[in-house]
């Protein structure tokens, strides 16, 4: 798509850069699609409950029965409410994947509108004409191009042109021999529902939304209309938007997309949690990720682009992130390494930690990386030394026999599904327990409601004394079992930044993420302004506390002054002040041309002033003559 | 309608609240039960914020991140009551610094010194504070800017009183105050400073002892009171010459900038991650640029050397007449060689959306300085622009410099937009970015209007320009009176007849329309129902205009 080059330029070694950025591309195009993969499975519940909606609201009109006229008596639309949640801008996915489905099954008269297209009904029932003939054009192929480029513009947007365009379009469908390659209308229904989408329900202007139902009420006889409407708060704004005598004429039916946090967290199972990419985000990384997400918009999509921006970062910034990618080609990769690169691990800091040998340790790291995340899913805990990982321990010593073999079976099969020569040994070993479980029972004639009753008491015996008694056959066998767990735990659960080469697929950089996804411009301007040295590193603008210096550039001393003022600020006292600050920092040099000094001072706090204005913090004020008006306060 | 199946789940910060059918019938305990899962609830939650916190506030990496540890309060909270002359005072602290030691002279000026009370009874609001702050300018205040405040300019002298900006407000309870103050003056300031209660460094230490309560109440002080009490002292009773811009731009230049070479060393930082910028732009993302500092030359350096070869459309956002349409207009026709016009910006937008769709050959880098501009912030125009970069082959990338300029964007504008973020301060002066600006400094504000004032009056008849002399000779004269209305129709219609400008009072109102489409004249509606003429210029350019024309006749 274009030049790899540009991947090139911040590592000199350029010999790989080229193979760096295909394997970014290509990892992006997986992960990808693999999200759009996972959205379309989370809202295939919701799109099979709209389309069953759809097709019965309109089946009777199709039959023409009974009681599509009884209901047509009270002039109702059959309208779907559609809540979605606050996170807007991942409805979009949605809605097109809605338009997608009801196009293939149902109808091919979808209308999508949004709220900023329609202030008011004439732009409403525009927008819905054009969108709608426009999808006709779409089926009929492009015979007849001008005849429907005109009409948009030519027909008059109104209840009955539509209603004429719909019998017309009807009639000619109905007419139409099937030699005529329509493959679309085989799958429709003779006289196909018009589905009116608001997509934002929320935003439209109360006239707007009332006038359309009011008058698609009246037609609804003619022209089988079905709403639907994108809602992000909760169902109860439409009887807020709309009053009794409006929402009387729907019959609403409610549908609930999934919640976005659900969604998060599949993807996260989908994209991190498992073995099938290489690439994997630091715990600080991904904190931040997540608290973006829960902290400023729930927005999955968002997540999907912090993400991107991480990889991306990743094989941008780490030449051997080469090495990052499916265990088949990494010995291939590691084999073609050249002398520099080699120098480049070298250089990894966690190599010289490492007492393993690069290459033997090199293959063998995906695999646990695996299992951590296997565990962590499993036991949702990371490292043995938290209070967590105590507590759970200890309450799985207290578990029944029941649950433990049930949970050891679930971990052999977990085991057993990431098929890794390492965890032969485990599965063999777990395996050995429960056939000891099994015995167990079968030597232990004791019936299970009698065993956890015991278990009971054993616990409270445990607690008065813990070496008075034997422990009995089980309660050995479990220690035994849960002590294995804890091992293993310690043995893959090391912390990512503990491992041997965990740079070449960990992306840690959390501050540069940060930065670019959850800017904080006030803090920026606020720091330059308050704290120069930070920027400029010169010696004589180091101020200690929280003061500044008096040589600091012009427009810093000029926001230091403006605090001390209350609303307006006199600019002639501003300029005394500025004058004075800025003469006692330069040298005292002879009064001669002291004219033309105070012409430049003057000058710099011009340009000083009207810089401040500019970024918003003080705006001319009319209230008294040469005065400017805050607009911030504190921050002193 | 089939409400009672809705299930409704409400998610707040990441924590469920569920309601279910059986909630309206829910007994009082179970309520309480609820509340403390609530407060359990919010106790993780405080928890979580404390990770929040500790993710986010990482600290930066890298030497050019901001100072993320500042917490958000620290940086623009509510106003606080602000004491009149607390600006000089904080001047005469930072002017003297240890090494520059411009020790007061106490023995040269003891007469001056002794004027001094008289001129600081400007902030009469507060006695205690004012008492401290005498005892501080005494030991402080360096020479010269106590030359200033003790032997103001004699043309100063009459306004030196602080006054408030609405006047009429004043109570009596306040200027009793005022009186008080007055007396006290009289004594000796030695003595005063030595009867002076708590000095106000203490005061302050314990301002923040008892922060919160203090916060609430000076919230409450501050917005009290509309008055606000500043110096009368105006620009023009300084007897500065104006500045034109020109003059402005030459004094400019010849002043060194302050810290070049360090200014240098940060702007090489920002050029280093041009190539990225660029790979970014081509994966999708959209660029913003913020951070303190012009980032005009940064942008300008990033077109000519990455851009040469590629079609790229630089919008000067901060240039006062720019609009979308002007942006859009400029795509149409000069990138993609349409001609013809468009019913609406979004009939534009939709070809222009079609056309890069067709030709997946087409690549367009845009450029904006100052994408929170004036012209540009409004929602339409940032709907259209982000709607715009969001298009595939549009590359955008943006600075922004208001520090209120990510308020523009919403959601959903922002999924479009689909920005990066970049920290680019730079320290460089926003020298073409004000240029423009003519509001605030009556130093250009006045000779852009004076010049602007010529240019029309210029393509007008000569009776239409005698009609205007005789408006602004009218209320020059009557520049004294404060509350001077303007010139009424009628006698502005009786001289304009005296002087022979017009024969009827419709020529006169014709020409009055045309002045007013040019906004030089302003009409107003008295209380008595007459019409009064005004013209929305200050005296000095007027005076200058008057002038100007005298020598061009």
């Amino acid at each position: 798509m274009f030049p790899a080059p540009d991947f090139r330029c911040t590592s000199n070694d350029s010999e790989d850069t080229e193979l760096r950025f295909v394997t970014c591309q290509s990892l992006w195009n997986q992960i990808k699609s693999e999200t759009e993969q996972i959205q379309e499975n989370l809202n295939k519940q919701l799109l099979e409950n709209l389309v069953s909606f759809l097709s019965r609201s309109h089946s009777d009109f199709q039959e023409k029965t009974t009681e599509w006229t009884f209901k047509m008596k009270f002039r109702e639309i059959p309208t779907a409410a559609l809540v979605l949640g606050v996170n807007v801008t991942d409805h979009d996915l949605t809605f097109r994947g809605l338009s997608d489905v009801l196009q293939d099954n149902i109808t091919p008269y979808v209308a999508m509108l949004e709220a900023k297209d329609c202030p008011g009904i004439k732009n409403l029932m525009q927008k819905l004409m054009g969108q709608l003939m426009n999808c006709d054009l779409d089926v009929d192929s492009l015979e007849d191009e001008d005849c429907v480029q005109v009409s948009q513009n030519r027909v008059r947007c109104s209840m009955p042109s539509l209603i004429s365009w719909y019998d017309s379009v009807t009639k000619k469908t109905d007419s139409e021999t099937p030699s005529k390659k329509r493959n679309s209308s085989s799958r429709h229904w003779q006289s196909p529902p018009v589905v009116v989408v608001f997509k934002d329900m929320e935003s439209f202007t109360t006239k707007v939304l009332q006038d359309f139902i009011v008058i698609s009420s009246q037609h609804i006889h003619e022209l089988p209309l079905v709403l639907i409407f994108g809602i992000a708060t909760s169902p109860m704004i439409i009887h807020r938007l709309l009053p009794h005598s409006v929402s009387s004429l729907l019959c609403i039916e409610l549908f609930q997309s999934i919640s976005c946090k659900e969604h998060l967290s599949t993807i996260i199972d989908k994209l991190l949690l498992t073995s099938q990419f290489p690439f994997k985000l630091g715990e600080k990384v991904l904190q931040v990720l997540i608290n973006i997400f829960l902290y400023h918009d729930f927005s999955v999509q968002n997540f999907i682009k912090g993400f991107q921006l991480c990889i991306v970062e990743h094989f941008y910034s780490q030449p051997l992130s080469v090495l990052c990618c499916h265990l088949v080609d990494i010995k291939k990769r590691v084999y073609s390494l050249s002398h520099d690169q080699c120098e480049n691990i070298r250089r990894l800091p966690s190599f010289r930690r490492c007492l393993h040998v690069f290459t033997s340790s090199l293959p063998k790291y995906p695999l646990g990386k695996q299992i951590r995340e296997l565990h962590c899913a499993c036991l949702e805990n990371r490292v043995w030394e938290t209070e967590e990982y105590e507590s759970s321990l200890q309450l799985a010593r207290m578990l029944n026999k029941t649950d433990l073999v049930t949970m050891l079976q679930q971990c052999v099969e977990i085991l057993m599904s990431s098929s890794g020569k390492e965890f032969d040994r485990a599965v063999e070993k777990l395996k050995e327990f429960l056939t000891q479980f099994q015995n167990l029972e079968e030597n232990n004639c004791l019936p299970c409601s009698l065993m956890h009753h015991f278990f009971l008491k054993t616990l409270l015996e445990l607690k008065e004394s813990r070496r008075s008694k034997k422990l009995t056959k089980f309660e050995m066998l479990r220690f035994e079992v849960v002590d294995y767990i804890d091992s293993l735990v310690r043995r893959y659960l090391v912390p990512a930044d503990e491992r041997t080469l965990h740079e070449v697929v960990y992306f840690n950089g959390a501050a540069v993420l940060r930065g670019h996804l959850n800017a904080a411009p006030r803090t920026a301007l606020h720091t330059a302004l308050n704290n120069p040295h930070w920027y400029l590193k010169n010696q004589a603008l180091r101020c200690d506390g929280g003061g500044i210096s008096n040589k600091a550039p012009d427009i810093c001393i000029v926001y230091k002054l403006h605090l001390e003022c209350g609303r307006l600020i006199n600019l002639v006292d501003w300029l005394e002040a500025f004058s004075t600050v800025v003469m006692a920092a330069e040298e005292p040099n002879d009064a001669a041309s002291s004219d033309q000094v105070d012409d430049v001072i003057h000058a710099r706090f011009i340009r000083a002033v009207s810089e401040l204005e500019l970024l918003g913090f003080i705006k001319p004020s009319k209230q008294k003559t040469d005065h400017v008006a805050r607009l911030t306060w504190g921050g002193c | 309608m089939k409400w009672q199946e809705v299930k409704a789940s409400v998610t707040i910060l990441g924590t469920k609240v569920r309601k279910d059918k059986a909630q309206l019938s829910v007994s009082v305990k179970r309520f309480v039960k609820k509340l403390e899962n609530i407060s359990d609830n919010e106790a993780q939650e405080v928890l979580e914020e404390k990770n929040y916190v500790a993710a986010l506030g990482i600290c930066a990496q890298d030497p050019v991140g901001n100072g993320s540890n500042i917490s958000g309060g620290e940086v623009y909270s509510f106003q606080t009551p602000k004491r009149s002359n607390k600006m000089a005072e904080l001047a005469s602290e930072l002017a003297q610094t240890p090494e520059q030691n411009v020790a007061p002279d106490h023995s040269k000026c003891p007469e001056k010194m002794a004027k001094t009370p008289q001129n600081s009874k400007r902030s009469s609001s507060d006695k205690v504070q004012q008492k401290s702050k005498k005892k501080e300018f005494v030991s402080t205040t360096p020479y010269r800017l106590r030359k200033r405040l003790a032997a103001p300019d004699p043309y100063l002298e009459s306004e030196s009183e602080y006054s408030a900006s609405c006047s009429e407000e004043e109570d009596e309870d306040e200027q009793k105050e005022v009186s008080t103050v007055l007396s006290d003056q009289k004594t000796p300031a030695k003595t005063k400073a030595a009867s002076t209660p708590p000095p106000r460094n203490s005061l302050a230490k314990k301002n923040k002892e008892q922060k919160m309560g203090n916060l609430v109440e000076e919230y409450f002080e501050a917005h009290s009171s509309s008055k606000v009490l500043t110096s009368d002292r105006t620009l023009q009773k300084l007897r500065k010459r104006r500045l034109s811009q020109q003059t402005l731009h030459d004094l400019l230049k010849n002043a060194p900038l302050a810290y070049a070479a360090e200014i240098r060393d940060l702007n090489q930082q920002h050029e280093s991650l041009f190539s990225k910028w660029m790979l970014q732009l081509h994966l999708g993302f959209n660029i913003v640029l913020y951070g303190l500092g012009s980032k005009r030359d940064l942008l300008e350096k990033f077109r000519t050397s990455l851009l040469q070869d590629s079609v790229h459309l630089v919008v000067n956002g901060y240039f006062p007449s720019i609009t979308v349409r002007s942006i859009l207009n400029s795509i149409t026709e000069e990138v993609l060689d349409h001609i013809g016009t468009f019913r609406s910006p979004l009939d534009q937008l939709e070809f222009i959306t079609k056309r890069f769709k067709e030709d997946s050959s087409l690549e367009l880098y845009v450029l904006i300085h100052n994408l929170d501009s004036q012209m540009l912030r409004g929602e339409r125009s940032q709907q259209i622009l982000a709607q715009l970069s969001s298009l595939p082959s549009i590359y955008l990338i943006a600075s922004i410099d208001h520090i209120n300029a990510p308020l523009m964007w919403d959601h959903a504008k922002l999924s479009l937009y689909n920005w990066l973020w970049y920290e680019t301060t730079t320290f460089n002066p926003y020298v073409e970015e004000t240029s423009y600006e003519n509001s605030l400094l009556v130093q250009h504000s006045g000779s852009l209007a004076l010049s602007s004032l010529m240019h029309v009056l210029h393509s007008l008849t000569l009776n239409a320009r005698g009609i205007f002399r005789l408006l602004a000779q009218h209320q020059l004269e009557k520049k004294d009176n404060p509350s001077y209305p303007g010139l009424s129709f009628q006698d502005f219609y009786q001289q304009c007849r005296e002087a022979f400008l017009v024969n009827s009072d419709l020529t006169l109102r014709a020409q009055l329309t045309e002045f007013r489409d040019h906004k030089l004249i302003r009409t107003k509606r008295g209380a008595d129902g007459v019409e009064y003429l005004l013209i929305p210029v200050d005296d000095t350019t007027l005076t200058d205009f008057l002038e100007k024309e005298d020598e061009d006749v």
